[in-house]
């Protein structure tokens, strides 16, 4: 990894769409070397995957989300990693963090009902060993995902100067 | 006229970073809203001492070489007015920001241009420099990173010039708002010879580094002696620089530079990009080494730069200076400003494409 490996990773992530030719002159490096680059970093796995972010709401799809907070006991050895990978096997959710503070695992839940989201985490997450209590907040609405804010501001109409 | 793309304006796209609004948004509130000393909050000028020393290892005293200004363009006029007397030769290395010239004819003095050429990447020679010098000249005005062409001065460029500043006993009014954007090794601050330390006035401020242009914080750095002729002029000419900004520069340096680093990463990636679509355009451009300007030829065109400006104006909506406004050395050369997004950089290639296309 060096600065040029930085580069091409920012540009990706901005946008991982940006052709390759426009990535060689963006980062100053011939085409060749982005392939082989990206190409590295995709084996190395530093690049997970490549995808949009997208506003659900706006795109009309009625899914809710929620946070759900967990607190659960370690296991010796083991620690949260044996419990976390099994949460995580489920398709609905989204993310999952081992988190400091009041409660240990905080997973990111999506479902087509508050009512689903609930029977979820009553029936698969809550009665699984080692989970001591669960908090569930439902999400009200995103300003900002992923670096991007969703919400339309007005743009501030710059005043013309002489120089 | 709708739709235009602007490559004439110098200033940053970005908003202000919101941590530096929202220390003066909270300051307001506090009811910060008097005077501050003529020049600038203790605090401030504390912060420019400690950020010029470990920035560009210049040394200056934050209770006597340091004024804040109301943005650089009066730091530039006050430095000009504190060290001319009528009739003094003033020199001036060109192209350049258009107010250099005007303050020392203000001022009684009689500008003089060096050319800065093309040829040395628009570098400052001694050469050039020797040939203007006259038993009447008294101070030489310079701005590196340059506006309009981006040119960089390193320091072996700026010891052939000391040594001329010397021999003559001339002032130094470096110019250095764009020394945060450099792209090929850190900005030299000529101040760091120690044989020019006492002859220059070091003139900094925030607008470009950190998008901070409306805010109008800027500073000028000098000896003891020479900054209390200068506050002379600022007392009585700005009183002092607006509060809310000094309180916002503050923050800026205390906490603004990771931001102001991922703009400068921004600038470089639009640099990359338009100036390499200039090039494949036929638009000849070196590969400016710092500020946010492109300088393209037009010599291929067969049209003066004037003539280029306006007429991709009115056909194609976009907006650029033409270099003979900016002195002799601009002639047949366009002032782009790439600092806008690069989204609207293509947009304005692919016009002046259509443009040189309607040439032929």
């Amino acid at each position: 990894m060096d600065e040029k490996d930085r580069t091409l990773l920012h540009l990706l992530e901005e946008n991982c769409r940006t052709p390759e030719e426009e990535l060689a002159v963006l980062a100053e490096m011939s085409e060749q070397d982005v392939r082989d680059r990206i190409g590295r970093l995709e084996k190395a796995g530093v690049v997970r995957r490549y995808g949009a972010v997208v506003d659900w709401e706006r795109a009309g799809d009625g899914n809710v989300a929620a946070v759900i907070e967990l607190k659960v006991s370690p296991e010796r050895d083991l620690g949260y990693d044996r419990i976390a990978e099994r949460i995580s096997r489920f398709p609905q959710v989204r993310s999952l963090r081992l988190m400091t503070g009041a409660y240990d695992l905080q997973l990111l839940v999506t479902g087509p009902s508050m009512h689903e989201i609930a029977r979820f985490v009553a029936e698969q997450i809550a009665p699984m060993d080692r989970i001591r209590e669960t908090a569930t907040h439902i999400i009200m609405k995103t300003y900002k995902e992923n670096g991007t804010t969703f919400a339309e501001r007005e743009e501030v109409e710059r005043l013309p100067y002489s120089f | 006229m709708e739709d235009v793309i602007s490559l004439g304006v110098g200033e940053p796209d970005f908003v202000t970073p919101w941590c530096v609004c929202e220390a003066s948004i909270y300051s307001i509130e506090q009811g910060s809203t008097a005077y501050t000393s003529n020049k600038g909050t203790p605090q401030l000028r504390d912060a420019i001492s400690r950020y010029l020393d470990t920035r560009f290892r210049t040394r200056y005293d934050a209770e006597e070489e340091i004024i804040v200004t109301c943005g650089v363009s009066e730091a530039a006029d006050i430095a000009i007015r504190a060290v001319t007397d009528p009739g003094d030769e003033v020199l001036v290395a060109e192209p350049c920001y258009v107010s250099y010239t005007p303050c020392v004819s203000l001022a009684g003095g009689i500008p003089v241009t060096v050319p800065c050429r093309a040829d040395d990447e628009f570098r400052l020679t001694a050469d050039a420099l020797a040939e203007s010098i006259t038993p009447k000249t008294k101070t030489l005005i310079a701005n590196f990173p340059n506006n309009p062409t981006g040119g960089v001065m390193q320091e072996a460029d700026w010891r052939g010039i000391a040594d001329l500043l010397v021999d003559h006993d001339l002032l130094l009014i470096s110019d250095e708002v764009y020394g945060e954007l450099t792209y090929d090794g850190d900005h030299f601050s000529p101040a760091r010879l120690p044989e020019l330390r006492d002859r220059t006035i070091t003139l900094n401020g925030f607008s470009k580094a950190f998008a901070m242009t409306g805010w109008r914080i800027g500073y000028l750095c000098a000896p003891p002696e020479i900054t209390a002729a200068a506050l002379k002029i600022h007392q009585y000419v700005a009183l002092c620089a607006p509060v809310m900004g000094q309180i916002a520069a503050y923050e800026a340096l205390r906490i603004g530079e990771a931001e102001k680093d991922a703009m400068v990463r921004e600038y470089r990636l639009r640099r990359n990009l338009f100036v390499d679509g200039l090039n494949k355009l036929g638009l000849t451009c070196h590969l400016p080494k710092g500020a946010f300007y492109a300088f393209p030829s037009v010599e291929s065109t067969g049209l003066t730069d004037t003539e280029f400006a306006e007429s991709l104006l009115h056909e194609q909506h976009v907006a650029v200076v033409p270099g003979s406004v900016l002195g002799p050395s601009g002639v047949g050369h366009l002032r782009c400003a790439y600092a806008i997004s690069r989204d609207d950089l293509k947009e304005a290639l692919s016009r002046i494409g259509a443009f040189l296309d309607s040439l032929k």
